[in-house]
């Protein structure tokens, strides 16, 4: 059960906190409570899903980067037969908040990247609060170059708040870093399948966001810069991340709506975090569908397809 | 108590006219603090001429600093901006949009011409600062990525000089993708073996400088220009400490290896020549 719980959720944690004791209860004094446990968990499937329906895109926001929400290294664990993860990016040092690796999902071999957040204070450090530096970006560049050397496809995770904006990240050149992986990222040979995971903010998302196929999560966003960052630099105040929110359109099915994201992955009820091992079943069967789709397809042809679907995006008149 | 009190909080400059000419006769340099005699300023490219500070110019002066005056034409000029997400914040988008085309008398931020640098034919996009902070919303992206088709096409030459704040937040995730399409359009001239020149001005920073500007077969900076991924504010608020001196600027990403030279402005033209010369035969 989560350990968090946010403003809007306490009404699913009451019921299933209340849930809970009256297992205790029925169990410890043979009372049969079982007719009311079943009414209580009708009721709090209804529960979530009114809240889940009337979710503001901040509360999405919230969700998106709730403390408890499984990250990259979680979900890998749970869908991958076998996971071998490689570091460096055999120009600097290893990045800590993006994670790569060779895996096998059933019989699906591939190179998996993701970035990755920690959880407790000590693990956010040593992520770095899941901010990459530019060795981050070239060591998932390395690693796709190597699914290319042995035709393997590439799945993304995307769950970052940016690129780390630091003097360090600059010196190395952040900027050259991700406009190298958005360059080779757009011509590579193998398959590229970019999920969110949790939240997508700016260049430092893109940066390993590049594919045939974007998929989100049902409880993600994704945009040019965090609500937090919208409000402070539009409205002068980042009090107003949930105007900012709003006005940017950043939930999943804003860019499903706006034709940037191709497919939502329903979350469990009540968010992702609720059961870490039902989203890592959906993720793991979404990720073996859509690449049966996309590894058939021809080379030169998969490569078309993936530069007309960038060119299209955005809008524009003339 | 302090005997004397500011009347405002802060000292408040309009940051976006901070470094444009201003009008009058005379205008003083922001960094030797010469009091520059303004049509000797305009005789020398906006570069003072005391100290070789770089003033903030248009694109029309690139325009005309780099092409010869024959064979210049203008392409795309029907491609205008949109405002899809009706994105509305302090101010509408919509305004914004039509303030900035009023003061400028452009569709957006970005000029594609084709033209000649001493006889040689080029595809030239150039950015605007003044329009939205040079922001790349859809139409910007659309628009470099089809100077990068036309120059595909003519197999000419590609220059962008850039001068930005980064991604155009009022069109959100629009506007993020931008940098895919930019790049990716990049790597298809790339496969032509069409030279690409990026010239960084001031300021080049953000999803710009994370995209397009930092992909050239050549990239070169005017002097002291800023350019980054992220904002001095941003890092200084994150790291909550100053920056080093000349952090940021064409000297320090010369230093750390991610330009291949500073031009001065007056050197621009004969430059870029000499390299086209070498690296681009034409058929």
């Amino acid at each position: 059960m989560a350990k968090t719980v946010l403003e809007f959720e306490k009404p699913i944690h009451d019921l299933e906190q209340k849930i809970v004791e009256m297992e205790i209860m029925s169990s410890d004094s043979n009372v049969d409570m079982k007719k009311e446990i079943k009414k209580l968990r009708k009721k709090l499937v209804e529960q979530s899903k009114k809240i889940n329906k009337n979710l503001s895109r901040w509360q999405r926001v919230q969700l998106a980067r709730h403390a408890d929400r499984p990250h990259s290294l979680d979900l890998i664990e749970l869908m991958c037969d076998s996971w071998v993860e490689l570091h460096g990016d055999r120009l600097f040092g290893d990045d800590k908040a993006i994670v790569g690796g060779i895996a096998r999902i059933d019989d699906q071999r591939m190179v998996l990247i993701g970035q990755q957040k920690g959880r407790t204070t000590k693990d956010n450090l040593y992520r770095n609060f899941g901010m990459p530096y530019p060795e981050g970006y070239r060591k998932a560049l390395r690693l796709m170059k190597l699914a290319e050397k042995y035709d393997l496809p590439v799945v993304t995770l995307v769950d970052t708040i940016g690129a780390y904006p630091g003097i360090e990240a600059e010196e190395r050149g952040q900027a050259e870093a991700i406009a190298r992986n958005l360059f080779e990222m757009s011509r590579l040979q193998v398959p590229i399948l970019v999920i969110v995971i949790g939240e997508g903010a700016s260049g430092g998302a893109l940066g390993i966001g590049v594919g045939d196929r974007l998929i989100m999560l049902e409880n993600t966003w994704y945009s040019v810069i965090s609500p937090e960052g919208c409000a402070s630099i539009l409205y002068r105040d980042a009090d107003q991340k949930k105007k900012a929110a709003e006005a940017m359109r950043v939930t999943a099915e804003d860019l499903l709506e706006m034709g940037l994201a191709d497919r939502i992955i329903a979350e469990p009820l009540g968010g992702a975090h609720r059961n870490y091992k039902e989203t890592a079943l959906t993720l793991k069967r979404v990720i073996l569908e859509e690449l049966k789709e996309l590894i058939i397809i021809p080379v030169a042809d998969r490569l078309e397809q993936r530069i007309t679907k960038i060119e299209n995006m955005g809008v524009w008149e003339g | 108590m302090s005997w004397f009190r500011r009347k405002d909080k802060n000292i408040q400059t309009a940051s976006s006219e901070k470094k444009d000419i201003k009008e009058g006769l005379w205008v003083k340099c922001p960094s030797c603090r010469q009091i520059l005699y303004k049509a000797e300023l305009m005789q020398s490219n906006n570069v003072c001429y005391k100290c070789g500070y770089h003033f903030r110019i248009p694109a029309s002066n690139y325009i005309e600093i780099l092409l010869d005056t024959e064979g210049r034409q203008g392409y795309f000029q029907d491609i205008k901006p949109c405002d899809p997400l009706k994105f509305k914040a302090q101010k509408k988008y919509s305004d914004q949009l039509s303030a900035a085309q009023q003061k400028t008398g452009k569709n957006d931020a970005v000029q594609v011409i084709q033209g000649q640098i001493n006889g040689r034919p080029v595809v030239l996009a150039v950015m605007d600062f003044s329009f939205i902070g040079g922001s790349m919303g859809s139409a910007v992206g659309e628009l470099l990525a089809r100077a990068a088709d036309l120059s595909r096409e003519k197999k000419y030459p590609l220059i962008i000089i850039s001068a930005s704040g980064g991604a155009r937040m009022m069109e959100g995730a629009y506007s993020l993708m931008q940098m895919a399409k930019t790049s990716a359009k990049l790597s298809q001239l790339d496969h032509e073996k069409i030279p690409y020149i990026s010239l960084m001005t001031d300021p080049t920073t953000g999803g710009v400088t994370a995209s397009f500007a930092m992909l050239g077969d050549i990239n070169m900076a005017e002097p002291g220009a800023l350019i980054g991924f992220a904002g001095p504010r941003v890092i200084k608020q994150t790291i909550g400490a100053d920056l080093p001196e000349g952090f940021q600027r064409a000297e320090f990403l010369l230093e750390k290896g991610f330009l291949d030279m500073i031009v001065a402005r007056d050197d621009l033209k004969s430059k870029i020549t000499e390299i086209l010369e070498i690296l681009h035969v034409q058929a």
